[in-house]
């Protein structure tokens, strides 16, 4: 997708280059921490709603500054809908999964009888990833999904 | 009718904080909640599951159910908000 800044910020009267220019370079590193903080979950404090709050607020930080016509070509609101729901199935697939293949619901340990060169144990860890990228994925959607409704009041023309 | 009200504010109140006096000793090794669950979680969660960080251990295994509902809450919420307040451009506006 071409992220087109110029011709968003004509699109808003009220620009502001400092606002603009310094989202402009500090959303590429938020999200690029987002996603260390989803992936580095088993490691330090983190996981995947904290990762996802700040991948959505990513998005949240480009509506703020270039108008909401430019966060909705950023991500695609049918997009954001269907990763909401992609990435909650993704925990209770996950979780159904493992109840499916012959263990108790949410018992990653079940799942080595798809993958069985990986160790039970290391098969928790695993499991606990994939449901994290799940819930980073559903949280971030959602977060972005209801700022747009609540900044342009269900219009999701100009917001604030 | 808001006197009623106060006073059963109040009461209720009184009766929180008087139970306060019966919660567990605060770090205490001896109390109830230190003594359940958590002794194996603290000793024994790396080794189950080698997750370092022992909160995500706990969040997404041994309380997996707690996460998955909370996700399932969040989205509920989002569906919840984009039904309520989310119009089409070629709805008429009733307002």
């Amino acid at each position: 997708m071409r992220i087109d800044f110029d011709s968003a910020r004509d699109q808003i009267p009220q620009r502001d280059m400092i606002v603009e220019t310094a989202i402009r370079l500090m959303v590429p590193f938020i999200q690029l921490y987002g996603l260390y903080v989803i992936v580095h979950g088993h490691y330090s404090p983190g996981g995947g709603f904290q990762g996802g709050v700040v991948l959505g607020a990513s998005v949240i930080m480009l509506g703020l500054a270039y108008g909401m016509p430019f966060s909705k070509a950023y991500l695609n609101e049918g997009t954001s809908i269907v990763m909401a729901n992609i990435g909650a199935l993704i925990f209770t697939g996950v979780a159904a999964l493992c109840a499916f293949v012959g263990g108790m619901f949410l018992d990653y340990s079940a799942l080595q009888t798809i993958l069985p060169f990986i160790s039970p144990v290391d098969w928790r860890s695993h499991g606990i990833f994939l449901v994290e990228v799940g819930v980073g994925m559903g949280v971030m959607m959602i977060m972005v999904s209801i700022y747009w409704d609540m900044a342009s009041a269900g219009k999701m023309d100009e917001g604030l | 009718m808001k006197s009623l009200a106060l006073v059963a504010t109040l009461v209720t109140g009184a009766l929180l904080f008087y139970s306060t006096g019966d919660f567990a000793e605060w770090g205490s090794a001896d109390s109830p909640p230190n003594q359940h669950v958590s002794v194996h979680y603290v000793e024994k969660a790396v080794e189950e599951t080698h997750v370092p960080n022992i909160v995500t251990a706990v969040l997404g295994d041994y309380r997996g159910y707690d996460t998955m509902f909370e996700l399932v809450v969040i989205y509920c919420a989002g569906t919840g908000v984009m039904a309520i307040l989310r119009r089409r451009e070629d709805e008429e506006d009733e307002s």
